[in-house]
């Protein structure tokens, strides 16, 4: 296995773990929520329960200003590359909606709380996500020669 | 009023550390993934410091009667581990690798005005309505 050592990016990467994981301590420490992303989303678009809006629209509007600052203040980042198509960008949302849904979480909710929780479903769910993500970037750059 | 504030400076919070922990670039999370290639394991950490703080914070959570903000916590109930839930999980690893985005990092790269970021994150809503459609949740 050749691993890439970049002792830089993995400080910024533990840095930005530990804004993530104060992130989710707030909200279930002060709001009792897990900060699950797919799960808030879902939450806000598709339940119609109305008086839950409000804190899910400024966490997730919250999310949209916290990267941008960063990114407006941290000029040094590497620029986000994209690595599929309209139709592959269309195609994967599609299945990360409905297989979160399905699945009751995301990397965040899973991830990082419901492991935290000891979650048996969360660390089976994160396994598996885990798997078919390496799996699939597997199939598109070793086996189909794709850029992925 | 006091939860919403609260909700907001989590978002800040996670982010930010979406952004600074290279989350938001689908070049870094395909280079996590690609396990075979040149192996770039940054994101693990990303994982790895997040839990150093959530482990004691729901710890304490796992002894504490309500939140500071709230009457109750509000934790998930089920404890099978069912088919919807790895199938589920298999489609979104799926997505995932495909694009190098998971619903996070998507929501907060709308900062960058991508137009193929935004048909990501419109048709992930139109996933999570199709599942809630063809499972019968759709009226709740």
């Amino acid at each position: 296995m050749n691993v890439l050592v970049d002792t830089d990016a993995w400080l910024r990467a533990a840095g930005g773990g530990l804004l993530i994981g104060s992130a989710a301590g707030l909200m279930i420490i002060f709001n009792g929520r897990i900060a699950g992303v797919s799960g808030v989303l879902g939450g806000l678009v598709l339940d119609r329960n109305s008086g839950e809006r409000r804190w899910r629209t400024m966490f997730l509007g919250g999310m949209v200003i916290g990267a941008a600052a960063l990114t407006a203040f941290a000029t040094s980042l590497p620029v986000p590359q994209l690595q599929t198509g309209w139709l592959g960008m269309a195609a994967a949302g599609l299945i990360v909606g409905y297989g979160t849904r399905m699945g009751s979480g995301c990397t965040s909710g899973h991830g990082v709380c419901g492991i935290a929780r000891l979650s048996t479903r969360s660390i089976l769910a994160t396994i598996t996500f885990m798997a078919f993500g390496v799996i699939t970037v597997y199939l598109i750059r070793h086996l189909l020669g794709g850029s992925a | 009023m006091k939860t919403a504030l609260i909700a907001l400076l989590s978002g800040l919070l996670f982010g930010a550390g979406l952004a600074l922990g290279g989350m938001t670039d689908p070049a870094k999370v395909a280079s996590f993934l690609d396990v075979a290639g040149l192996w770039d394991p940054s994101l693990g950490f990303v994982m790895g410091s997040a839990l150093l703080i959530t482990f004691p914070v729901f710890w304490w959570v796992r002894r504490s009667q309500q939140p500071l903000f709230a009457e109750r916590f509000q934790l998930p109930t089920k404890r099978d581990v069912d088919r919807p839930l790895l199938l589920g999980a298999v489609l979104f690893g799926i997505g995932w690798g495909i694009a190098g985005l998971c619903p996070g990092p998507a929501i907060a790269n709308l900062a960058s005005g991508s137009p193929q970021v935004l048909l990501f994150v419109v048709t992930m809503i139109a996933g999570m309505w199709l599942r809630d459609r063809t499972s019968g949740r759709s009226f709740k």
